[in-house]
């Protein structure tokens, strides 16, 4: 497949369909992948790679890309289309100068998800059908694919492409994963125990904002956590109240427009499960206002942000308990 | 050096004057009505209003005032617009000195000084000004160009047009940047008003004012033929410390609120352009 | 030496925690932190934590003073209280080192940080040599030596025991109050460890890295490079690179009103941020390339400028683990190396 990419991408940039190329750049360690903008042939060459370990979802980096002259190539995954058509649907993206190629995804993983297998001093990793084999100082190890992917990837949602200008290799499905049992286990927990759950998850954080600057659904250009007359732009929490708030406004914030792209959790250093604050939010309005995905296609309005006759009533909190 | 840098002391603002519509220049004591601490000519202080927050601000009176410390602060953010919100007796807090200040006892002395200030770009510079005047036994003569957006806008305007205007060691060359009614002074910007002027050589250069003004005026010296050594600047930048800890201010491997905020222009050659 | 058998390492723990506080790092909600110990407690197995070991003398969160106001007058209030003395056991070698780096800001530069030399003062470091070390390991590169730690007493680990040795005053006094559960050993074992530490780090693959280009004679040459511009592009602003870094103090002061008083407190910044040199009338780092230009040029050159060439960098690897794009100090100095 990198093979296809790189031969694509030079083609429309060498004919003048496109002035520049975001694809992923391979780094030292074959785990650790830059999302970059290739302008030549020649950079391309040089670093373009696409592997089990290419995660980054580059649809946010539009945003930036498309303010600046000239058409960008842009290779999308599955999960990334949903992400591209939910910044076309709130206009925060120049769709006539991109073009974007989708490509297949059989799941990501990461070096730190080897490491969480015990595995250590990477030198070298390749790949086959099932498995990635990795060489390390301390010897060789094969590990199962399915075992080493990232959690959003054993729970994807779509193999299938729902934007794109041009496919390389096969459209999947969308898929039943059972993305929303963890959600549902939550659920089944008394209060105490789901507090104690988050409390436990959220007081590792950080306040690096990561999960805020790689979301692509955050793309204000001041976040009201960065303004100082919110009077919450504080950079560490003050107490727990605000550990928790956080992050419970910023998955507030993207209820309804979240696609469930994950990059939230990958990106977390302290590997907090973000995604199941976000995942609620989507079993919540699919059981309230009907299914619903975000980004699916361009330009609908989320339950959210949408009035119906038929819509529930707020005592419906109360009925279910506070679940 | 206060051991316990980061906590300050009370201050009581004692009296707030208006100099122009968005600068307010307030004189501060300690709780014993006494000077908090002493300090050098272009050297800063921390003032806070607690809830608010702290903001670093020249201390804009000469050491030589032995009574109190005075600040000439443009209401322009959060801090400085509770300050201007003030009322005489209000306490804040207040530490410090910070910085290096102006070199008056070595590369100063019995010099001949030229003041280039624009807006409230005054502030820094008057306290070495009025120190210069204090002691002008030590210093040669002393001229000051200053210019701002128009007369209202000038800062410690009735000081300089009774006291500097009338100091036989002093020469004071106002402009403003339009034509306004009341105005017969110069009308024009600082850079080229200081090339109108074509101030001797031989004087040594203070400057302070906005990137702007301090871009274009240091052209205009080199071109009269000013030296780099023979110019001085003060700088401001954000801050939070004021001690070199904090990490914000530097400008290359120096700290602005340490190393700083006074500056020689052949200093800066040698650091990078990101200030 | 003296040595205490793995499996009665809880012993080991107990004795420690009688007389002193105790942290160890410890596998805690899936991820190796450091927490105070209780009875029970395992240490982890994992090479490191994700939070360094800078938060027990620089924490995240630390109140400097606090406020009553009413009316026009304010009270000055003094928070602090002398520190408990505390012990933090298994501090890898890059992190120990971070602690001297710290200290040149906080201790060795005037004005003193008091808060910091409180904490320092009261704390005794226990440093664990390496015995597994990872790919994203450098420590080497900059004279660290990870299977012979710097600390008040170093410990190494083998197949069955731990072993113990005091190398200050404090570490002396801190082996006396646990001796009766030690046993005196020959040094034989773990010169057999620091050797084959050894080897492993002479294996891997950043083991000839270096920064010895850089430094305060080539400050505008870096900073004058055009890839500052590639390197960042995909740089989020975020601040995990700064905050999981062991030797990253940079810090911000805030005010919080709890409702009963004013409490201006400090915690961790980033360079990263945006609104890290913002000012109500504009920035001096405009954009991402700037800043995350500062953060390098800090490490590489500004530091070792002011600090007789050390950089500001003890080679963990957080940052090559955790950065979100993986764009990290090593890929940083490797790129521009060659204009240098």
């Amino acid at each position: 497949m990198q093979g296809m990419m790189l031969n694509r991408a030079k083609e429309l940039l060498s004919d003048g369909t496109v002035n520049r190329v975001l694809g992923w750049q391979a780094g030292e360690f074959v785990y650790d992948i830059t999302p970059a903008v290739f302008e030549t042939e020649e950079e391309l060459d040089a670093g373009f790679v696409y592997n089990g370990f290419c995660g980054n979802n580059l649809s946010k980096y539009l945003v930036k890309e498309t303010l600046k002259d000239g058409k960008i190539l842009v290779f999308l995954k599955p999960c990334d289309t949903y992400s591209f058509n939910q910044l076309l649907t709130e206009h925060r993206i120049d769709r006539e100068k991109i073009c974007a190629i989708g490509i297949p995804c059989d799941g990501k993983t990461s070096g730190e998800m080897l490491k969480a297998k015990g595995i250590s001093g990477i030198t070298g990793i390749s790949e086959d059908a099932d498995n990635f084999v990795v060489d390390t100082i301390y010897g060789q190890t094969t590990v199962a694919k399915a075992d080493a992917l990232e959690e959003r990837c054993k729970t994807c949602k779509s193999k299938k492409h729902v934007a794109y200008d041009e496919l390389l290799g096969e459209d999947g499905e969308i898929l039943d994963s059972h993305r929303f049992d963890m959600v549902a286990k939550l659920e089944a927990m008394t209060p105490d125990e789901r507090f104690a759950f988050w409390r436990e998850q959220l007081s590792k954080c950080i306040r690096c904002n990561a999960c805020r600057n790689v979301c692509p659904a955050c793309t204000c250009e001041q976040c009201v956590f960065d303004n100082p007359k919110s009077g919450i732009a504080q950079k560490a929490a003050a107490d727990s109240f605000e550990e928790n708030m956080f992050h419970i406004i910023r998955a507030f914030h993207v209820a309804g427009r979240c696609t469930d792209c994950g990059e939230c959790s990958r990106v977390c250093p302290q590997n907090i499960p973000l995604h199941l604050l976000n995942r609620k939010f989507i079993k919540d309005i699919n059981e309230l206002y009907g299914d619903y995905q975000a980004g699916a296609e361009v330009g609908t309005r989320a339950p959210l942000t949408n009035y119906t006759q038929e819509d529930v009533e707020p005592s419906i909190v109360y009925h279910r308990e506070g679940k | 050096m206060n051991t316990e840098a980061l906590i300050p002391k009370v201050g009581v603002v004692t009296k707030i004057t208006q100099e122009t519509p968005d600068v307010k220049t307030f004189q501060v004591v300690g709780l014993d009505g006494k000077k908090v601490f002493e300090h050098k000519p272009g050297q800063c202080a921390m003032l806070s209003v607690p809830g608010v927050g702290e903001g670093m601000f020249s201390i804009t009176s000469s050491p030589t005032n032995t009574e109190y410390m005075e600040f000439s602060i443009k209401k322009c953010g959060c801090v400085t617009s509770w300050l201007h919100a003030m009322e005489p007796g209000q306490q804040i807090t207040i530490r410090g000195p910070y910085g290096n200040g102006f070199p008056v006892d070595t590369e100063f002395k019995g010099k001949d000084l030229l003041v280039i200030a624009g807006g409230i770009g005054l502030a820094p510079v008057r306290s070495v000004i009025n120190y210069c005047r204090d002691k002008h036994e030590d210093y040669g003569s002393i001229q000051v160009i200053y210019g701002s957006r128009s007369k209202d806008d000038l800062v410690k305007y009735q000081e300089i047009i009774e006291e500097w205007e009338n100091d036989p060691n002093m020469i004071v060359n106002l402009t403003i940047d339009r034509e306004q009614e009341g105005w017969d002074g110069h009308v024009g910007f600082v850079p080229n008003y200081v090339k109108e002027l074509n101030p001797d050589l031989s004087k040594t250069v203070i400057m302070c004012g906005p990137p702007v003004m301090i871009k274009f005026t240091l052209a205009g010296l080199k071109e009269l033929g000013f030296k780099e050594t023979q110019v001085y600047t003060t700088f401001e930048l954000r801050m939070k410390c004021g001690i070199g800890k904090c990490g914000r201010c530097n400008i290359g491997n120096k700290y602005v609120c340490k190393d700083g905020p006074v500056f020689r222009f052949d200093q800066m050659d040698e650091l990078p352009n990101e200030y | 030496m003296l040595k205490i058998s793995l499996a009665n390492l809880d012993a080991l723990f107990a004795a420690i925690a009688e007389k002193e506080a105790l942290y160890i790092p410890t596998d805690k909600a899936g991820q190796a932190q450091y927490m105070r110990y209780e009875n029970g407690m395992k240490m982890t197995d994992a090479l490191n934590t994700v939070r360094s070991a800078k938060d027990f003398f620089f924490p995240q969160t630390e109140n400097l003073v606090n406020f009553k106001v009413s009316g026009k007058t304010i009270e000055i209030i003094d928070p602090r209280t002398e520190h408990e003395d505390f012990v933090v056991f298994g501090v890898r070698a890059c992190d120990v080192r971070s602690f001297s780096i710290l200290d040149k800001v906080f201790l060795l530069s005037d004005p003193v940080d008091t808060y910091y030399e409180n904490r320092r003062k009261h704390g005794t470091i226990v440093s664990m040599a390496c015995t597994r070390p990872s790919e994203t390991c450098f420590c080497g590169s900059f004279g660290i030596d990870a299977a012979n730690p710097e600390g008040d007493a170093v410990c190494w680990k083998t197949e069955d025991s731990l072993y113990i040795q005091a190398v200050t005053e404090k570490g002396e006094a801190l082996i006396e109050k646990i001796r009766p559960v030690l046993e005196e050993t020959d040094d034989s074992a773990v010169e057999a460890q620091k050797a084959a530490t050894r080897e492993i780090m002479g294996k891997l693959p950043l083991a000839k890295f270096s920064t010895e280009k850089f430094g305060g004679e080539v400050l505008m040459k870096v900073f004058d490079s055009e890839k500052w511009a590639s390197l960042s592009e995909a740089c989020l602003g975020c601040g995990t690179c700064t905050f999981v870094c062991p030797t990253c103090q940079c810090y911000d002061i805030r005010d919080y009103d709890t409702g009963h008083g004013i409490q201006r407190f400090r915690c961790w910044d980033s360079c990263m941020y945006s609104d890290f040199t913002l000012m109500a009338h504009g920035n001096s780092r405009l954009t991402q390339k700037e800043r995350f230009r500062q953060r390098f040029m800090h490490k590489l050159v500004y530091f070792p400028a002011n600090n007789n060439g050390e950089y500001g960098c003890v080679g963990c690897g957080r940052c090559l683990s955790k950065c979100p794009i993986s764009m990290n100090i090593v890929k940083v100095a490797k790129s521009l190396e060659g204009d240098l």
